[in-house]
């Protein structure tokens, strides 16, 4: 019975396995054929040295950085407190932040040029900076499911109302137990909810694209609609950079959290 | 004039009423301790001295000043918590560090003042630990020394002991009471266990549904239970109806006759003491020091505690015995 068992979970880990890597592999493959005679890196020399894909990558990463941030400084508070002080409210907060999910981001961005267009009270489509700004709040809106859940579930893990009783009676305000005793303990929790936001934001097309700035996702969606091997390289440079965000996370959360240590 | 005073506080969630017209005042130094069993309302009164409920009415006073509604870091009490609440991100140092950080104290008098309290809760050598490094009782410590290296006014302990196990906890018991002594703290305890309350206590408040049942020294409580509550929660009271009392001893009373098991004294079947009753032993248990026996006499059954000084003196079941009891260990209550 329990060698059956064993060797049907083998059996699903080898076809997850191909299911995943294949594509992959087949991707690859087709991107080392650049250069009629053999393999060879040419399509990555191509678009390492593209000027277009050192700007669009570096301006999704330095969205994607910001939006991190923002996105934590708004969640982690909101979580805490509705934890907190307002239990009842968690379930429409719950709701709240899954609306991206739902609503397509096509819908924002609509939104945003009634709102915000050159000829409205509030003309910040008609500024790159703002623009950018405004990006950027789109993008914490559609890291919020993902941002929510981790510190929600990370806060939940250290039993926050007894740890800030016990920082309020030894005369801790507000902003000294957020910083002091709630971010520190839920550093795991952010960490793998920024993972989420950076992966989100660095593909992300529909409002990068529709508020014209110049994000990787529209230079991806460029280079495939006119390029054979260029995408393929593309694709697994962005896996590969994924990957490595993935581990360096790891890492950090390996050597942030004092548990690890052995005594 | 008492330290802390407690005026008719009320405490209602929704329609639930949990702590009703409870007063209370203490004195400096006095070690006061909350008995009941859960849900009586101890533990919601203890964390609206500390400040983390408002009571629905009454008055808090510490010191003579009013601290009802003042937020808990003024009011400057220390707490310890069932579960601890050590910060997990801070070693040991700094979690006891914590409180005199809040309060902008310079670093060396912090290391002083740290180094001090370790030095009395007997942790040195675990300075740099974490909290999930060390055992249960450590835990325990650090938040005790937490809470004192504050200099708090008063000390809050919300059942410190009871996810230890029971050497550790008797230990804790005995240094808690020790330092507590020392400082001359003032000092409330909340626990279910009455053995915990009579060893430690100056004075006890037995609790039972939001209602004080019984206040006083911890001799008083024990051997004159005020309510059938009382006698039930603390010891082993035997505790006979009005017809088994009428029965038994002879006597007409109202509400329940408590006893206690130690008070019942066993003589031999053929003692020719006057006022004793027939028995037969039913069954007994060693608990260690002590043998406790289930003894029927016409149709009641008494538990009798007995010293367990030698082998020779386990009585086997069946055993007819003649028991004695002084009018004076003879208790009404209602």
């Amino acid at each position: 019975m329990k060698s059956t068992s064993r060797m049907g979970a083998w059996v699903a880990m080898a076809i997850g396995t191909l299911y995943f890597l294949l594509p992959l592999i087949a991707t690859f493959e087709f991107s080392l054929k650049m250069n009629r005679d053999g393999y060879s890196f040419e399509a990555y020399k191509v678009v390492l040295s593209d000027p277009g894909f050192q700007a669009t990558f570096g301006y999704s990463t330095l969205m994607a950085v910001l939006t991190i941030l923002v996105g934590i400084l708004l969640v982690v508070p909101t979580a805490y407190w509705v934890q907190l002080k307002l239990p009842r409210l968690r379930p429409l907060v719950e709701f709240i932040t899954l609306l991206p999910l739902v609503i397509p981001a096509i819908v924002i961005v609509f939104g945003y040029l009634k709102l915000y267009n050159s000829s409205s009270w509030l003309p910040l489509t008609g500024n790159e900076r703002a623009t950018d700004f405004l990006l950027m709040c789109s993008y914490v809106t559609l890291a919020l499911p993902y941002l929510y859940r981790s510190i929600d579930a990370g806060l939940r893990a250290i039993d926050v109302r007894t740890l800030t009783e016990a920082a309020e009676s030894l005369g801790a305000s507000w902003p000294s137990i957020l910083l002091q005793v709630i971010f520190p303990n839920v550093k795991s929790a952010i960490l793998s909810g920024a993972f989420l936001t950076f992966a989100v934001v660095i593909g992300e097309f529909t409002m990068a694209s529709l508020l014209g700035r110049p994000a990787f996702g529209p230079y991806l969606q460029l280079i495939g609609a006119n390029r054979a091997y260029e995408p393929s390289a593309l694709a697994i440079i962005a896996f590969m950079v994924t990957w490595a965000s993935m581990g360096l996370i790891q890492v950090f959360a390996r050597n942030a959290r004092p548990a690890r240590k052995t005594a | 004039m008492a330290y802390l005073t407690i005026n008719n506080l009320h405490k209602r969630f929704d329609d639930h009423v949990v702590v009703h017209d409870f007063n209370m005042s203490i004195e400096q130094g006095e070690f006061v301790t909350f008995l009941g069993p859960s849900g009586c309302g101890k533990t919601t009164v203890l964390r609206m001295i500390a400040g983390f409920e408002t009571p629905t009415s009454g008055q808090i006073r510490v010191g003579g000043d009013d601290i009802t509604h003042q937020s808990p870091q003024k009011r400057g009490i220390g707490m310890v918590f069932q579960s601890y609440a050590l910060f997990p991100n801070m070693n040991v140092t700094q979690n006891i560090g914590f409180g005199l950080k809040m309060r902008k104290c310079d670093s060396a008098e912090i290391a002083r003042k740290v180094a001090e309290v370790i030095k009395l809760v007997e942790l040195s050598g675990k300075e740099g630990h974490y909290p999930h490094e060390l055992s249960g009782g450590q835990r325990q410590r650090v938040a005790l020394a937490r809470a004192l290296v504050v200099e708090p006014r008063i000390l809050l302990l919300d059942e410190p002991l009871s996810a230890l196990d029971a050497r550790i906890r008797k230990n804790l018991r005995e240094q808690i009471r020790d330092i507590q002594r020392r400082l001359g703290l003032t000092t409330i305890f909340v626990t279910h266990d009455q053995e915990e309350a009579l060893t430690m206590s100056d004075r006890i408040f037995v609790m039972n549904q939001g209602k004080v049942e019984q206040e006083g020294r911890a001799e008083m409580v024990y051997t004159q239970p005020a309510t059938e509550f009382v006698a039930r929660f603390m010891g082993n009271y035997n505790l006979l109806g009005a017809a088994d009392t009428n029965r038994l001893l002879g006597l007409d009373i109202q509400g329940h006759m408590a006893i206690r098991p130690e008070s019942i004294h066993v003589l031999d079947a053929h003692s020719q003491q006057a006022d004793t009753l027939a028995g037969t032993i039913r069954q007994h248990q060693l608990l260690g020091s002590i043998i406790r026996y289930q003894i029927e006499s016409a149709g009641v059954t008494l538990q009798v505690d007995r010293l367990n000084r030698s082998a020779s003196d386990l009585m086997p079941v069946g055993t007819q015995v003649r028991l004695q009891i002084s009018r004076d260990d003879m208790r009404e209550v209602r």
